[in-house]
């Protein structure tokens, strides 16, 4: 009996460390708003003004959109405890900055998480296998970097975290759309002029409900069991077309966008289905087991009534 | 042989004809959808999702003949239920079904040029035409139209919610299909009903 105890506490330890590993930080205080505010003066607004020491006068000039960030943003980001110059040059701290700072050298996230120990569960080593399998980087070599999708000046892990499917969907879509439905972006990469989304996905039913639901990932990636998130973006001719392979009870969407929600229901002695229910619908996957079991004997009665009643019919004719 | 009655008109017959022959493509790519497995698939889905919103839309339009027709004809006097002694009624016809007709008893409301049903059926055709038909066509057509849906329902996908109700209606659906398809075997002989709703003349007991 002891034994059967034993093996329950280390059932239930078990997942309270898989609880640890999962849930990510999102809640202490940044730890360098200060160091950052001088870099964050110019860098958070449109416009910035500079004395100019050879006029004498206060300038106000427009800034480069893509160096504009957002402060709330970046302090509710993963990278929120970092100065600016953790990542960038400090002779940024000096202006104008030297013409020569933008050949600097960017980290991708493999220069700081690689072989990290205290980021093992985010496999960031597989992450970056799967990337060089992946088209944007067979078909872009190192034009394409992990900043192309991922902000790191805002960035949130949240796929391990609890926000809604609706908003995990909404981010990750926006990251693909960013380039693919729009041409100007798109064009940092390819000279090529790409149809519009929804011309490419019209045979989907209801393009703009599945797009709302479900990301672009779920179809055009190949899924990795160790990682949360998909990074081998395949070719477009093996993207997922057939649909039951989300609308079955067995729905792939299980192993990719519900797989966070999967765990947390398991852990909750729930049911996956249960999950389902709350925030999404998939057809043929959201099966009710309760309405399935009542339907079957309501059927099942009112089959049972008819042959009951054809037997009498027979017998007393 | 009593004289025979013509109690099913000509645009009756051919709203019954659609309506059945749509609800059974409904029924059956219904329980596709519902029950889609990758190993096994009645109708493939992308095709199933395609006839299951052709025959809907039909239906629904079709559902359009029924209630002007009804309006228009005169044939929702049919459906009239006196709510006086409606209990006593059933338990009679229910009553009939049980053991009278196994006696050899006469039916205890016979049809006539006036009386097309009996309380039960005027019971369960007013339930499915009157309700669970129309929830079927407004939750069906907000199935067909999601954006119309409210999304969140206290926590809850408003489309899951609007999908459970019709699934669970279309479970009603199909026990009111089986139990009227029986029925109808109830005549003066087991085909007589099949041939009245096809030739519009009812052939009494």
């Amino acid at each position: 009996m002891k034994i059967r105890y034993f093996l329950i506490l280390i059932f239930l330890l078990s997942f309270s460390s898989l609880w640890a590993q999962l849930n990510v930080d999102m809640k202490s205080e940044p730890a360098k708003m200060e160091d950052n505010k001088r870099c964050f003066d110019c860098h958070s607004t449109h416009i910035y003004t500079f004395d100019n020491p050879v006029s004498g006068i206060t300038e106000r000039k427009e800034m480069n959109p893509n160096f504009v960030f957002n402060t709330d943003a970046f302090y509710s980001g993963v990278h929120r405890h970092f100065s600016c110059t953790d990542c960038h040059s400090p002779d940024y701290e000096t202006f104008p900055h030297n013409a020569e700072l933008r050949f600097e050298p960017m980290y991708s996230c493999i220069d700081c998480h690689g072989g990290d120990e205290a980021f093992a569960s985010y496999h960031f080593e597989t992450i970056e296998e799967e990337f060089g399998k992946s088209v944007h980087a067979s078909k872009h070599n190192e034009n394409f970097n992990c900043w192309m999708c991922h902000n790191p000046h805002s960035y949130k892990a949240m796929t391990r975290s609890d926000f809604k499917i609706s908003e995990i969907v909404s981010a990750h879509n926006q990251m693909c759309a960013s380039c693919h439905d729009n041409p100007l972006h798109f064009q940092r990469i390819s000279d090529s002029t790409k149809k519009p989304l929804e011309e490419i996905h019209k045979f989907l039913p209801n393009f703009k409900l599945h797009f709302s639901a479900v990301r672009c990932i779920e179809c055009h990636t190949a899924v990795e069991d160790t990682m949360w998130v998909a990074h081998n973006i395949l070719p477009k001719e093996m993207a997922v077309k057939k649909c039951v392979e989300c609308h079955s009870s067995s729905t792939m969407l299980i192993s990719s966008l519900y797989k966070y929600q999967t765990i947390e229901t398991r852990k909750n002695r729930g049911t996956f289905n249960s999950m389902l229910l709350n925030e999404t619908y998939v057809i043929g996957a959201n099966r009710n087991i309760y309405l399935n079991i009542f339907s079957i004997i309501l059927f099942g009665l009112s089959l049972l009534g008819v042959a009951v009643h054809v037997f009498f019919r027979i017998k007393k004719k | 042989m009593s004289e025979k009655l013509y109690l099913y008109p000509v645009w009756l017959r051919i709203w019954h004809a659609i309506n059945a022959l749509m609800f059974l493509v409904l029924l059956v790519t219904g329980v596709s959808l519902q029950y889609s497995n990758p190993d096994y698939q009645l109708i493939r889905f992308d095709y199933a999702v395609t006839y299951h919103n052709i025959a809907g839309i039909i239906l629904a339009f079709n559902y359009l003949i029924f209630l002007f027709g009804n309006i228009l004809t005169g044939n929702a006097v049919f459906y009239k239920l006196r709510r006086k002694g409606l209990v006593d009624k059933l338990l009679k016809q229910m009553n009939y079904y049980i053991s009278g007709t196994f006696k050899g008893e006469h039916t205890p409301f016979p049809v006539t040029k006036k009386r097309k049903f009996n309380p039960l059926q005027k019971v369960a055709y007013l339930a499915t035409m009157y309700m669970m038909i129309p929830v079927m066509i407004i939750t069906g057509v907000a199935l067909l139209f999601p954006e119309m849906i409210i999304m969140n329902v206290m926590n809850l996908s408003g489309i899951y919610l609007t999908a459970l109700l019709h699934g669970i209606v279309s479970i009603f659906l199909l026990i009111f299909l089986v139990i009227h398809l029986y029925f109808s075997t109830m005549g003066s002989s087991p085909t007589s009903n099949f041939k009245s709703i096809v030739n519009g003349y009812h052939e009494p007991h």
